[in-house]
């Protein structure tokens, strides 16, 4: 009987200890989702604050009055629209070159036999680690010999040519599905092109569009690319005109930080509409966005 | 690897045996479709990568002609030039502070979600959410959450007592500011920690629960050495990115206060860019890309002291 009881005992004991164990879990993951969308929150709440309320002290948690005329002023000072339009252009052409040689570049390391294939594959590894500071200057001058400067295409061009990562990415994803289907079409007498474009492409559509997620978010988020080659006002793209937005002091910080909710918007509906397509292709590389 | 290593297999079976028109026919295919980039390399990567290693042994400053005045770049950059060195430092310290907490943080909460907890998708996604955003916009987000008297951090402090500094135009603080906004990102480890996690057998566990293993030594015993060789790939990652960092010393902190904020890719970006300096530039790449290649050649080397990997038979 002093058994039992003792037993029982321990087992509430055991149940209790677990219990606190999962509400600390609880505790810390929640706590942790609010202090990472602090930064969201705050940015969010400013751009529809009051010019004087932004310099509240205390700062006000939520506005007291929302202003979304802020974002209506901020499109009328500065053109937005032709710095989206700008961005888009950009991004939708390094998309195309992106997905174009991936998948054609992938397809070939994964599924056919060449001589010299081997070592190229281990020199994309490489290339990979190699740091992009060290080719930016000379890749500079020979943008500036074909009198790119001033001009989009050093931002896409190379895109058709292929990134390393992605080709990575499409060739691992090409390893995965069964060669046997290749044979098969190649005795129906399929082309290798054939092969390629009606069969391997379409298997390939969710690694494709990790392929774009990742491409379009780092086209748009991209600074350095056009700090470095675009000049001129019409040509601006999103990044820089926020730059050129905010001026050397500023004050608006309404404005700006509408600026930059509208700057980031088309990365989040993206992120929300095909978050599993980012998971995916980053537990497939076991590289983050 | 062991799928190429399989490819590899069939492709010396392919030489030792007679080429039929098929095959022949798939050499010239797959020559075809990796022309763009193997073209790529050259042009892109390789050949820009031998003319930084030129341009680095002259003058060149795009005004006159490039003048070859050998090794001078690096013995100046080494020697003369003490911002050279404030770069290194400052980049190194961002690297060594934001890289293993990134790491350690990312883990931590990756455990924690591996928990089988309720609501798994919702918090994965809202950590996950910052680590895709980035540049420019995600810079004014910051420095508006790190303004002195305005700011939701410096507020946020003041409700516990403490009075935060003028983070970004502090010489102490701007770099910790930094790498606090570093941290923001981590959810793009934690994915990938995720992913690891639920990749580790559960019979491990189970087996070291029937031997009478704890929490503790379960984590330190299975969990740690199945993720170490994820860990390792995020470290490498991690501190390639890490010493690249560049919107957020450009458009935040100017590379200042007096230079406490001075990335290297900035001081490489301001000579090449502003002082048209393109020789010294190139040399100061080469100096990053050496750095880069001599601490991931260290982290790979001391690996093998403690990565893992399942199914590698070790020597003893």
């Amino acid at each position: 009987m002093a058994v039992v009881a003792l037993r029982r005992r321990r087992s509430l004991r055991a149940r209790l200890s677990r219990w606190l164990e999962t509400f600390l879990i609880y505790a810390i993951l929640l706590a942790g989702a609010v202090v990472v969308m602090i930064p969201l929150w705050w940015m969010l709440t400013s751009s529809v604050k009051h010019p004087k309320e932004i310099f509240a002290f205390p700062p006000t948690l939520l506005p007291k009055q929302f202003r979304w005329q802020n974002y209506v002023e901020v499109f009328a000072k500065a053109p937005f629209g032709l710095w989206f339009r700008n961005t888009a252009f950009v991004c939708l052409m390094d998309l195309i070159g992106t997905l174009f040689s991936a998948s054609m570049v992938g397809f070939s390391f994964a599924r056919l036999r060449w001589r010299g294939r081997e070592l190229m594959f281990v020199i994309t590894l490489a290339t990979m680690m190699l740091p992009g500071a060290v080719t930016m200057i000379p890749r500079y001058l020979i943008f500036k010999q074909l009198h790119w400067l001033d001009t989009y295409y050093p931002l896409w061009v190379p895109s058709f040519f292929g990134y390393a990562f992605f080709i990575f990415l499409m060739r691992q994803f090409y390893t995965t599905i069964p060669l046997e289907l290749d044979d098969a079409a190649r005795i129906d007498g399929a082309s290798i092109f054939g092969i390629w474009w009606r069969i391997a492409l379409p298997l390939t559509r969710p690694a494709l569009t990790a392929c774009g997620i990742f491409t379009f978010n780092a086209t748009w988020n991209d600074f350095m690319g056009p700090l470095i080659y675009v000049s001129s006002q019409k040509k601006l793209t999103l990044a820089l005109g926020l730059m050129a937005f905010r001026g050397p002091h500023v004050t608006d910080w309404h404005y700006l930080m509408a600026a930059s909710t509208v700057a980031m918007l088309p990365v989040i509906i993206v992120f929300f509409f095909a978050q599993k397509y980012f998971i995916q292709g980053v537990v497939f590389t076991g590289i983050k966005g | 690897m062991g799928l190429s290593s399989i490819a590899a297999a069939k492709g010396e079976r392919l030489r030792r045996t007679k080429r039929s028109p098929m095959a022949r026919r798939e050499e010239l295919a797959g020559w075809l479709m990796a022309a763009p980039w193997v073209l790529g390399i050259l042009l892109w990567i390789l050949g820009p990568f031998a003319g930084a290693a030129y341009l680095s042994l002259t003058d060149y400053d795009i005004l006159s002609r490039a003048n070859f005045i050998g090794l001078d770049n690096f013995r100046r950059m080494l020697f003369e030039d003490p911002l050279f060195w404030t770069a290194m430092r400052v980049t190194t310290v961002y690297a060594v502070f934001s890289v293993p907490l990134s790491i350690a943080l990312g883990l931590f909460l990756a455990l924690l979600l591996n928990a089988r907890i309720h609501g798994l998708a919702w918090l994965r996604t809202i950590y996950y959410l910052p680590a895709v955003l980035s540049g420019v916009a995600v810079s004014f987000l910051w420095i508006w959450v790190f303004s002195a008297d305005w700011g939701v951090l410096n507020y946020l402090l003041s409700l516990v007592g403490i009075r935060g500094p003028n983070w970004l135009t502090s010489e102490k603080w701007a770099l910790p500011a930094l790498i606090i906004m570093s941290l923001w990102g981590v959810g793009g480890n934690l994915v990938i920690y995720l992913a690891g996690l639920q990749g580790v057998p559960t019979e491990l566990y189970e087996a070291a629960v029937v031997d009478g293993a704890g929490r503790w030594r379960k984590f330190w015993h299975i969990t740690l050495p199945m993720i170490s060789p994820v860990i390792l790939f995020q470290l490498i990652m991690g501190i390639i990115g890490a010493l690249q960092t560049f919107t957020q010393g450009y458009v935040m902190t100017q590379g200042g206060p007096n230079n406490a904020t001075l990335f290297f890719i900035l001081y490489l970006w301001r000579n090449a860019f502003q002082y048209l300096k393109m020789g010294y530039a190139s040399a100061l790449a080469w100096a990053i890309f050496a750095y880069i290649l001599l601490l991931t050649l260290i982290v790979l080397r001391t690996s093998e002291a403690w990565v893992f990997y399942a199914g590698e038979v070790k020597a003893r």
